[in-house]
């Protein structure tokens, strides 16, 4: 009894009080190891080593190249342009993102109407396969296409997705279309943290609708603003499906080209691993610096 | 009043698409003139289903993602609602560790990923071309881990203790007291868990280069890259692939669109 009763303090002080807890985790924790920590690591190792291809079971040497993984992404000009065309991607989608989502979880909160036809509609393109409203895209943007026919003499010459100038502009539209609704119940959720006593105390001084919502309901976004834009962000970094469909693999010119389609080409492809996991480690060191940007620019002091 | 008009004329901007997916794959010959908004009956035509099955195989790419999916689901649900009570309920050492990874997990974008996993999975375990290979990178949904943790924490306390006093394990208080309790929860998680993998189309297009094992969006995917410049009415055939790829999706999101409505979100994302 003694005995049982120290061996359980043992246990309680080695791994908390309730140790099944422990054992609960687990499953997901082994699983974080192996798919997130362990490939994490590996993709840093790897941007490092003159990594290659081998037969499985092979034993071949991965000498150390320093930085010259890094060097080469960033010295080939296809992956320079690839991070502009993001640079360019996010200037679009995370601006258009914010405002529209805003405006229309604004609007939203306040219909009383037909609300549940309203969240479906904004909510649909973001459940459905990018794959498949890509291909109504495609229909739509191709050069005889619908939009080209609606426009008529103004339809850009060459068209939509062959343009160079439009094609990563369009892809930034295409996936604020896409992504909005989740973003819209991103701030709908934001919106039920905004104090009512706020509104009247504006009503009361005589604000305007304008006025009340720049000076009330903006600044109590924040944290919700912050999340989108960060979010998006994210998103924008990993884009890959639009270029590889919409534009036939980044086209034209590489103008609509993403760093991870050019992991992708130069990765697996053309078997250069190392230099695809420093465009890897590129695009996070890219992800985090923004993000900390946002967050500079967009928190509550 | 105005605003209602407004939103609902964004509303049906948004849905426009998705009408215009749904005729173009029943048009015989592509319309791209405003007359193909509104085709006459006698136009119509599931010749697209026919073609883009021949290309494809419908049955076994939707068997694929089926199966992709619902062992996506399965995992998530088994091991994500024991995670996710063991974060909210249970004190044990590393707690609070797990719940800081649950969080950083998250927001790893997966494509750093790609490269070594791509690697460890189809040059190391030789699993290119298999389910298993498929579901790994997958397997445990984080944001659904997070879900299950929040709603686990807001269960009253006092339930857990008058359970704790019957004498009831930790196991038997999660079967038969909380999980009950949170089965609005566990729809919303088994439905945002459902879109990852049916939609999802990198990890499967890496891995996949036999046709019978490509889900649907590869396939489609692949159809369009491919295959669609020798089709005679490739658009056809692509929006009727495209119907079939979001159909699934869609009936599910209106089937069930209450349990994907902003609070449950919100709960998730105050933390």
């Amino acid at each position: 009894m003694m005995a049982v009763a120290s061996a359980r303090r043992r246990l309680a002080s080695l791994a908390g009080p309730q140790p099944v807890g422990l054992a609960l985790i687990a499953p997901y924790a082994v699983y974080v190891a192996a798919v997130f920590a362990y490939p994490f690591g590996f993709a840093v190792w790897m941007s490092f080593h003159d990594y290659f291809f081998a037969a499985p079971g092979a034993r071949v040497d991965r000498p150390f190249v320093g930085v010259g993984n890094y060097v080469a992404a960033l010295t080939d000009p296809a992956v320079r342009r690839a991070f502009l065309n993001v640079g360019v991607f996010l200037l679009i989608n995370v601006p258009l993102t914010v405002v529209l989502a805003m405006g229309l979880a604004v609007a939203l909160n306040r219909a009383i109407h037909a609300r549940t036809f309203l969240r479906v509609a904004f909510y649909v393109p973001y459940v459905t396969a990018s794959v498949a409203v890509v291909g109504v895209w495609l229909f739509l943007f191709s050069e005889g296409g619908l939009v080209n026919r609606l426009l008529g003499p103004l339809a850009p010459e060459p068209s939509w997705l062959v343009n160079e100038a439009l094609a990563m502009p369009l892809i930034a539209v295409f996936v604020a279309w896409k992504q909005l609704g989740f973003f819209i119940l991103l701030y709908l959720a934001g919106l039920q943290n905004v104090p009512r006593e706020l509104y009247e105390a504006a009503a009361v001084d005589g604000a305007t609708r304008w006025r009340r919502f720049r000076s009330v309901t903006v600044p109590a976004l924040r944290p919700a603003t912050l999340l989108v834009v960060v979010l998006a962000t994210i998103t924008g970094a990993n884009l890959f499906t639009e270029p590889y469909l919409l534009t036939g693999g980044g086209g034209p010119n590489g103008a609509s080209a993403s760093p991870v389609l050019l992991m992708y080409q130069r990765g697996i492809e053309q078997g250069l691993p190392g230099m695809a996991a420093a465009i890897g480690v590129l695009l996070v060191i890219m992800v985090i610096a923004l993000s900390w940007l946002s967050r500079r620019l967009l928190e509550v002091r | 009043m105005r605003r209602l008009i407004l939103l609902g004329m964004g509303a049906l901007a948004f849905l426009f698409p998705f009408y215009y997916m749904f005729i173009g794959s029943l048009q015989a010959e592509p319309d791209t003139s405003m007359a193909g908004l509104v085709p006459s009956p006698g136009k119509l035509t599931l010749e697209n289903y026919r073609e883009i099955n021949e290309e494809v195989n419908l049955a076994t790419s939707l068997l694929n993602s089926g199966i992709f999916t619902g062992a996506v689901v399965a995992c998530t649900v088994v091991f994500g609602v024991l995670a996710g009570y063991a974060l909210a309920r249970l004190r044990f050492r590393g707690r609070g560790t797990m719940f800081a990874i649950l969080l950083l997990v998250q927001v790893v974008p997966f494509q750093l990923l790609l490269i070594p996993l791509y690697v460890l999975i189809v040059r190391g375990y030789g699993l290119a071309d298999s389910h298993l290979g498929m579901v790994l990178p997958f397997a445990i949904n984080s944001t659904a881990v997070f879900v299950f943790r929040q709603f686990f924490l807001q269960l009253p306390k006092e339930l857990f203790d008058a359970a704790h006093i019957d004498g009831a394990g930790e196991l038997r208080l999660l079967w038969s007291v909380a999980l009950p309790l949170v089965r609005p929860a566990l729809l919303t998680a088994v439905l945002l868990t459902f879109i990852g993998p049916w939609n999802e189309f990198l990890w499967p297009f890496l891995i996949t280069k036999q046709a019978d094992m490509q889900p649907l969006a590869v396939s489609l995917a692949n159809y369009i890259s491919n295959v669609a410049a020798r089709a005679a009415n490739p658009y056809g055939a692509v929006l009727a692939g495209a119907c079939v790829l979001a159909a699934p999706v869609i009936g599910l999101f209106i089937a069930f669109q209450r349990h994907f409505v902003s609070t449950n979100i919100g709960t998730g994302v105050k933390g």
